[in-house]
């Protein structure tokens, strides 16, 4: 094929191909979705019943934390930035990225990163214990030992996130194809640029109270602790300025892939495109003013409160614009249901449910109710696993034949679906129930009354995580033995990635740039 | 062939875009002090301010609010601390004494710091303290124990919705930091 490049392990470790380094993304979101996956295990067996079974308390609450970790830094986002560095460049008619050899550094720095944060499980004191969010004083002055592993790891992977958004925002500037206007790039290109901005808004800003964390535990600042003139609700404030954007990065391409994928299988345009464009741009900028709605318990006045609420509350005129245009795409149209198209449509209808839970923990006199029960917990599970989980899973199967030009067994597909939908609601919708009747997360023991709720969700979980190995063995099957795809592999398809590429994308395409009219 | 204008105005907006990246993570650090001094100017977060003086302030003798005092000692902190009265009640611009008790229950020496909270947060702008222990650092001997005083006045000015407000003291045990001198003396 003329091209040249290494074989074997060096061709992965060199390599400076878009292609390569998002399959590489791709499979790293994969394993760390396993192990992530399978500390959600361990917290579900130890919820399975009342009382104290398996692991101890301090080890639970190691599992609550490295799983939140582990999913939001480790799965969710790098399973994105594969999607970003396979799709974007075909999308727009670019050769590769702009910045290939960052690009390999960025990838590479995660098994480092992830590395260093696991390996705090096997150490004296065990790992971080002190929830995702690691709140000081828990973090500081109570931290273990491993924290100062955990700040390092966080530093690591903040740089890699930092160094994938300035690569898509260059590419996407500077490398588009001729006559590929802003206003015609794919959907998913536009909402990864927003992801982009707002990844190199507030990536540094996590680094900044990491690294306040640093100094607070060795170098005698006092940035987060009373004794010494400092404020521990400051943390709060400085790490939810960083969180509230993040929860939108994890989304926001998820968002993107859902909009190439309904109108392919209804046979139909994108309803609203550029409103669709809008309101994410609307959706990343009100990200910035509504952080504290996560603090409502700290004693804030009434009129913090208030302006927050209402800030809050705003975000779903956007996000509503984006659900109504995704019916209105599926509206009349000549749908057929194929895998990618039914994680799409289940995408989203339990995405609303938990924008709806949302919008009831947007309310500050009833959130007092609901802080830091199960509820928060099924909210941002029914936004997190069939909003950005169904979405990159629609998107593997989507472009899997473009990638490999093989097509996966469309019965296994929609097996794999009809499980994923039975169990994430099985898992997380009773989660709502036992929040609103008050029990508490990240708590290893529980009031006899929440014993059915918790029962149910944990035969939820070791269902839902048998369906991720039932997933990674259709899509094995389909690399290795699928039958060839075609070049359009689907009738409703559009855009450059299958209008000009055959099936599977060649190692090097769009050397000459493609004619966009 | 086309490689050299991208190339060109890569460099630009790589530089453009790390700036920004500098500029949010120094924005960070800039939001510790954005932090304390609106806190300072709307009082939300309970933090009471330094000396006040009392001078010819009017009182109101209509409005009566209740003013309750809590003690919280901190972990590794082997004092007994307590405010000698549970609670008063004020007029406002009155000015008011209250006593605390501290006693180092152990067998070192040991230098404590009060850090004071008031609720609701917007009270504290209204609590004027013109003598308080916990402006300065306590250093007790071992089983050395002392009353400490504290005056102060509600400023008339407050909001007519707050009747009952509470002060609470957290007392740290800053031995080790004062003695490396990386607390601040004020």
């Amino acid at each position: 094929m003329g091209d040249h490049h290494p074989t074997g392990i060096k061709r992965w470790l060199y390599t400076t191909n878009h292609k390569d380094i998002g399959s590489m993304y791709l499979w790293f979101s994969f394993i760390m979705f396993l192990i992530g996956g399978a500390m959600a295990m361990v917290i579900r067996a130890e919820l399975y019943q009342p009382g104290l079974q398996f692991v101890d308390p301090n080890f639970f609450n190691q599992m609550t934390t490295m799983h939140g970790l582990i999913m939001v830094f480790g799965a969710v986002m790098p399973s994105m930035v594969g999607l970003a560095n396979w799709l974007i460049p075909m999308m727009i008619g670019a050769p590769d990225m702009a910045l290939p050899r960052m690009n390999n550094w960025s990838f590479w720095i995660l098994p480092f990163a992830f590395t260093l944060l696991l390996s705090s499980l096997f150490m004296e004191g065990g790992a971080p214990n002190f929830g995702w969010t690691f709140y000081a004083p828990l973090s500081t002055t109570y931290g273990p030992p491993s924290t100062d592993f955990f700040i390092l790891g966080v530093h690591m992977m903040g740089i890699s996130s930092i160094m994938g958004a300035i690569n898509v925002i260059v590419t996407v500037f500077n490398m588009r194809a001729p006559g590929m206007t802003l206003m015609k790039m794919p959907l998913f290109v536009w909402t990864w640029l927003i992801t982009a901005f707002l990844l190199i808004m507030v990536m540094p800003v996590l680094a900044g109270v990491v690294t306040m964390m640093l100094t607070d535990r060795h170098f005698g600042t006092s940035f987060f602790d009373a004794a010494g003139g400092g404020d521990p609700v400051m943390f709060q404030h400085i790490f939810w300025f960083f969180g509230h954007p993040e929860v939108y990065i994890m989304i926001l391409p998820a968002f993107g892939v859902v909009s190439e994928i309904i109108p392919a299988f209804s046979r139909k345009k994108l309803f609203g495109y550029s409103s669709m464009v809008y309101a994410t741009a609307s959706i990343a900028l009100l990200s910035f003013i509504v952080w504290a709605h996560h603090m409502f318990t700290t004693g804030m006045p009434v009129a913090g409160e208030l302006f927050f609420m209402i800030a809050t509350m705003l975000i779903a005129v956007p996000t509503g614009v984006k659900v109504f245009n995704w019916v209105a795409t599926m509206w009349q149209g000549s749908l057929t249901f194929e895998t990618p198209m039914l994680f799409s449509i289940a995408f989203v209808i339990l995405f609303t449910i938990g924008g709806f839970s949302g919008v009831m923990l947007a309310m500050a006199p009833v959130d007092f109710q609901y802080h830091d029960t199960y509820f928060v917990v099924a909210h941002f599970h029914y936004v997190l696993f069939p909003g950005a989980i169904f979405g990159t899973t629609a998107a593997v199967y989507y472009w899997l034949p473009k990638w490999t030009g093989k097509m996966y067994n469309e019965t296994s597909g929609k097996i794999h679906f009809w499980l994923s939908m039975v169990f994430v609601n099985l898992t997380f919708f009773p989660m709502h129930f036992s929040g609103l009747a008050g029990m508490p997360r990240r708590i290893p023991d529980y009031n006899m009354m929440f014993a059915d709720f918790n029962m149910w969700a944990s035969i939820g979980a070791f269902g839902l995580g048998l369906t991720q190995i039932y997933f990674l063995v259709t899509i094995i099957v389909a690399i290795r033995s699928g039958k060839p795809a075609e070049q359009k592999q689907w009738d409703g398809a559009s855009g450059l990635e299958w209008d000009a590429l055959p099936s599977p994308a060649p190692y090097h395409t769009f050397d000459t740039p493609p004619k966009v009219n | 062939m086309t490689e050299q204008m991208p190339q060109a105005s890569n460099k630009k907006l790589i530089i453009r875009l790390v700036a920004i990246i500098g500029g949010m993570f120094l924005f960070a650090f800039a939001l510790v002090p954005l932090y304390n001094v609106f806190c300072d100017i709307t009082g939300i977060n309970g933090k009471t301010r330094g000396q006040a003086l009392y001078q010819d302030e009017k009182i109101d003798k209509k409005r009566v609010i209740t003013i309750e005092f809590l003690t919280n000692i901190n972990r590794g902190m082997p004092w007994e601390f307590k405010s000698m009265v549970k609670s008063m009640k004020v007029h406002p611009g009155e000015l008011n004494e209250v006593r605390f008790y501290a006693k180092n229950r152990s067998k070192f020496d040991i230098i404590g710091q009060t850090v004071p909270s008031v609720a609701p947060g917007q009270a504290a702008l209204y609590l004027n303290k013109t003598e308080c222990f916990c402006f300065d650092q306590q250093p007790l001997a071992a089983g050395e124990e002392a009353e400490m005083p504290m005056k102060f006045y509600i400023d008339a000015d407050i909001p007519d919705d707050i009747h009952r407000l509470t002060l609470s003291y957290q007392l740290f045990n800053i031995t080790e930091a004062a003695k490396a001198g990386s607390v601040a003396t004020k």
